[in-house]
């Protein structure tokens, strides 16, 4: 358990008023607040500090006893009397913590010297719980249907419905499964981000699939089909005669489908690609001639 | 709006220790809206996490009602920036790798 060093954290130096104290305090408070920096650990870890920093040196008694002891606090009269009072058990479980920031309110360090917390900024309040994070990678063809899975999250089991259509990046908010309320509040919620990896010959934008589709140079004068591999099965292309490179065909309901509108689909684009030979043989090459003497 | 979904605001100045005068001012700023049933004002449920955040704000870093309007309203543009930068990246790889 380090020491912790709170004029540092508030940016004041330790002849530092009762004034100054509170206006770094707020100031750092307002940078670091996790209502404005939503998703953010580091400033809720930051928020944590600066207020407990506040918490201490806003207090005249509490700030002398730190004052007082400092560095050596660990050999100070408070930090006996509360290691007296403290079950040997219990200061086990809490020195074994990783980091002297955990989930609580207070640092060890804090505990150690003052106790639990006192003039507890949110009092008795009963608070909803903090909204969880998660994410879900998935890859494109898994969301092209609806499909049910089971998440764990903090080893809970989670029952979730992946509508088809999600977009890469989309949030979905389950209602109670965050984390739970302070004094007796409600919990908070649990927001899983989908990441959606694209391993497919199709490029996706919103519920519209794009696909570029080699044709040989004869097949695109003389025209013919083409079979194509869809997300729901084999579609027959019919190539006019004459097809320009770079072409656009257009499959009507043939896309993605559309989130949260069953059975509506967006369309399916395709780009012709003239692909010409890389090699000709001597006969091919005389035909070529040939032709190009008609032109 | 089923009843069942509103919650009184005399119960919320309980649950979270602020006074009537809180909610009243909110009410007046257009930041919460009032929802009257039987001479008892309320508030949907859906609204509970904005009105916890708007408590925390108030009491953790002294905003007043226009600061509380002003941080919402620019946390409500951070969220149309996000999704408009998630659909523009989404765009954006279609055109990657050819």
């Amino acid at each position: 358990m380090a020491f912790i060093d709170y004029y540092k954290i508030l940016g004041v130096d330790k002849s530092a008023t009762k004034s100054d104290i509170k206006k770094a305090y707020r100031k750092l408070a307002r940078k670091h607040h996790p209502d404005l920096n939503p998703n953010d650990k580091e400033a809720e870890l930051q928020f944590k500090k600066v207020n407990e920093a506040n918490e201490v040196l806003s207090n005249d008694e509490n700030r002398k006893k730190y004052d007082k002891y400092g560095e050596n606090w660990q050999h100070g009269e408070a930090y006996d009397q509360a290691q007296k009072q403290q079950d040997q058990q219990q200061h086990y479980q809490r020195s074994s913590r990783p980091q002297d920031f955990g989930d609580g309110e207070y640092s060890d360090f804090f505990e150690s010297m003052f106790g639990g917390g006192f003039g507890n900024r949110s009092g008795n309040t009963k608070f909803r719980g903090q909204d969880f994070n998660a994410q879900l990678q998935l890859n494109l063809k898994d969301v092209y249907t609806t499909e049910k899975r089971v998440l764990t999250v903090n080893g809970k089991n989670i029952r979730l419905t992946v509508p088809a259509g999600i977009t890469n990046g989309q949030i979905i908010k389950i209602k109670g499964k965050g984390g739970e309320g302070r004094n007796g509040g409600p919990n908070g919620d649990l927001l899983i981000e989908f990441n959606i990896s694209n391993n497919t010959d199709f490029k996706r934008d919103g519920s519209n699939l794009y696909k570029t589709v080699n044709l040989d140079v004869y097949k695109s004068v003389l025209g013919g089909d083409v079979i194509l591999d869809t997300f729901d099965g084999k579609v027959k292309l019919t190539i006019k005669p004459l097809t320009q490179n770079g072409t656009q065909v257009k499959l009507k309901g043939k896309g993605f489908p559309i989130y949260k509108k069953e059975g509506q689909f967006g369309d399916l684009v395709i780009t012709y690609n003239i692909e010409l030979p890389k090699k000709l043989s001597d006969k091919e090459k005389e035909l070529f001639e040939e032709l190009a003497k008609l032109q | 709006m089923q009843n069942t979904h509103l919650i009184p605001i005399p119960s919320l100045c309980t649950h979270y220790q602020v006074e009537m005068s809180f909610f009243t001012g909110l009410n007046e700023y257009g930041l919460i809206e009032f929802i009257s049933v039987e001479k008892t004002y309320c508030i949907h449920q859906d609204k509970i996490a904005d009105v916890e955040k708007m408590i925390r704000l108030h009491q953790d870093l002294q905003l007043n009602y226009e600061g509380i309007d002003a941080v919402f309203n620019l946390l409500e543009k951070i969220d149309d920036l996000k999704s408009e930068l998630i659909t523009a990246q989404n765009k954006l790889k279609r055109f990657e790798d050819g």
